[in-house]
């Protein structure tokens, strides 16, 4: 029996019927169980002499915008002992409310769960140290999410300085003061 | 680096907006307000080794409690891949762990392998290796020589920039460029290596171990290295494990743990070297397991180029890999691939993959996801630096500030990745 089957049989015989889904691509198992019951299957799959998933090595969100369940959180375990690797899915319907964090179980947990709170707005439950980490405490959004566009800046020449210096949100002293040393560099067509 | 002095607990009125930000930015809680000073390290210090800020609370010159803040240097990568094809968004992997290109290039290619299912040829399997492995060494070496300057030690610095500047004139003669290569593509390599390579690389096998030696003589019984490194820092393996610490971090805390033996990726399977181990988990242990590599990589690379034959480097799939120049003035067939790669790039199937390979920092994994187009549909990094920084309180708390800065160089972190 190798280790990918073992793993959904050990699941299944101590906790009967959470394994949704297992499922295979390009030699690596992913299992998808159901939001409640992850803080479960994980204490398993770690404390388990036969499986001993001892590592977390990482915490991925991701956005599936026109799907529901639009937001699916994967789980990256390593087994040291057994050389093995697995994926732990759950599917999250509403990101505010979503899985219970695993803090408990992998220390770690909480410094990830962090940037897929900021960079894709998954709240954890039971983490408590949720807060913008790489963007600004101010910042509205989350910029991972498929309906986050895409931003950009355009391009100032000198012709148009003025007109898109004015879009800008920025501090607009310091706009003025440059405004007009690019003017004195630069005389606009109309001076 | 700015001192801020707060004021009493119940007085919220005296708190101004520096204080609250360095609050807020870090979420640390404040053990005593009353007693205690609060200081803002970087994140323009030079031993922060980049624009980290840590927010350290002080009784008197001991560290009781520090939090990271981080976000400096956001560039929003992840982000931007998602709108590029699979190859456009191969450089953006280049900026994120800017000392060690070639692994990054690495992961990030071998998770679109994955995805695609395909198999490189013995050639470039080989060449990835012996470029992973001299970018493991010039990582270290820039990592010795900053550890080393932030502990006092100018002259080490001075040194390993000069062996780097080696290895960095080997990557421009592979990818005609010292830093942001891109040389790795998906099916092989951008292209041969050219034929002042493998003399090039040989005579850095011979002059390297020597220089070795001359760092082990400056620092190994250096009486202030050691004052400064030895049980300072301490983690103990199950801590380093439940922290997800990863690569010489984690061996030096005596976990035996190395990617490229116990789970071989790319060819490693074929190569005998030995992962260096440490017991004691402080910083000078995570200083010998490094030392240590520098050896284990040259003997990587000693193998590796006897092994290496001629032969394609690239594999025959006109699909993903674009077709020789030289045969754009014959065929049909090729100039259609060639314009149908440039103006579309190569669909990937639906799904999703997690690679890890081992970098100089640790474990550094790729989850990509394809949904059957051309571009990814989510791009993730597992980065190193990223996982290992949020053990640095737990290494050093209750210790001087003098410590703190000799345990950020021992983790070896590099901004560019964990803000990305």
């Amino acid at each position: 029996m190798t280790h990918d089957e073992l793993v959904v049989k050990i699941i299944n015989e101590n906790l009967p019927g959470v394994v949704e889904e297992a499922r295979d691509f390009r030699g690596e198992r992913t299992i998808v169980v159901p939001k409640a019951r992850l803080k479960d299957v994980c204490r398993l799959l770690r404390d388990d002499p036969a499986l001993r998933y001892d590592f977390l090595s990482d915490v991925v969100a991701d956005d599936y915008l026109p799907d529901y369940p639009r937001f699916a959180v994967s789980y990256h375990l390593l087994s040291m002992p057994n050389k093995h690797r697995l994926r732990v899915r759950v599917w999250v319907e509403d990101p505010d409310d979503g899985p219970e964090t695993l803090a408990e179980l992998w220390p770690i947990a909480t410094w990830l769960e962090m940037e897929v709170y900021d960079l894709m707005g998954v709240r954890f439950a039971g983490n408590g140290s949720l807060r913008r980490l790489f963007l600004p405490e101010d910042w509205q959004g989350h910029p991972l999410r498929k309906d986050y566009p895409l931003g950009y800046e355009e391009v100032q020449f000198s012709f148009n300085w003025r007109e898109i210096d004015a879009k800008k949100p920025y501090a607009k002293v310091v706009v003025q003061v440059r405004v007009q040393v690019q003017e004195e560099v630069f005389p606009g067509p109309g001076t | 680096m700015g001192l801020v002095r707060t004021p009493a607990r119940d007085n919220i009125q005296e708190l101004t907006v520096e204080e609250l930000r360095a609050k807020v930015g870090t979420g640390m809680e404040i053990l005593d307000a009353e007693e205690h000073m609060l200081l803002s390290m970087g994140p323009q210090h030079p031993s922060t080794h980049g624009v980290l800020r840590l927010l350290v609370e002080l009784d008197g010159e001991t560290v009781v409690n520090l939090a990271p803040d981080i976000g400096f240097l956001h560039t929003g990568i992840e982000k931007n891949m998602e709108s590029k094809r699979y190859l456009q968004a191969l450089v953006m992997t280049d900026r994120m762990d800017y000392l060690s290109p070639m692994t990054n290039n690495m992961a990030y290619i071998m998770a679109i392998e994955k995805l695609l299912g395909i198999d490189i040829t013995p050639r470039a399997q080989t060449i990835r290796i012996i470029l992973a492995e001299l970018s493991r060494i010039s990582s270290h070496l820039v990592w010795l020589g900053t550890h080393a300057l932030d502990l006092a030690a100018m002259s080490v610095f001075l040194y390993c920039f000069r062996e780097r500047e080696y290895l960095l004139d080997i990557y421009e003669m592979v990818a005609g460029q010292r830093m942001m290569v891109s040389y790795y593509r998906p099916g092989g390599l951008w292209r041969d290596v050219p034929d002042e390579f493998v003399p090039a690389v040989r005579h850095f096998l011979d002059f390297f171990p020597a220089k070795i030696a001359d760092y082990e003589a400056l620092l190994d019984r250096n009486p202030i290295f050691l004052a400064r490194t030895k049980d300072v820092g301490v983690i103990s393996g199950e801590q380093a494990v439940a922290w997800g610490l990863s690569g010489p971090s984690m061996r030096g805390s005596g976990v035996d743990w190395d990617n490229r033996r116990d789970m071989p990726y790319g060819g490693y399977e074929q190569y005998d070297f030995a992962v260096p181990v440490e017991q004691e988990g402080d910083v000078y242990a995570r200083y010998r397991c490094r030392m240590r590599e520098f050896r284990e990589s040259l003997s990587i690379v000693r193998q590796a180029l006897d092994r290496l034959k001629p032969g394609p480097v690239n594999i025959d799939n006109h699909k993903i890999v674009p077709p020789p120049r030289a045969e754009l003035g014959r065929s049909m067939e090729a100039v259609i691939h060639h314009f149908k790669l440039w103006t579309e790039g190569f669909c990937a199937p639906a799904g999703y993959v997690y690679h890890v390979i081992e970098s100089p920092r640790g474990e550094i994994g790729c989850y990509l996801r394809g949904d059957g187009g051309n571009k990814p549909a989510r791009v993730h990094f597992r980065g190193p630096s990223y996982v290992n920084l949020a053990s640095l309180p737990l290494m050093a708390k209750n210790r001087f500030v003098a410590d703190l800065v000799s345990v950020i160089g021992s983790i070896d972190i590099v901004l560019g990745e964990i803000d990305r």
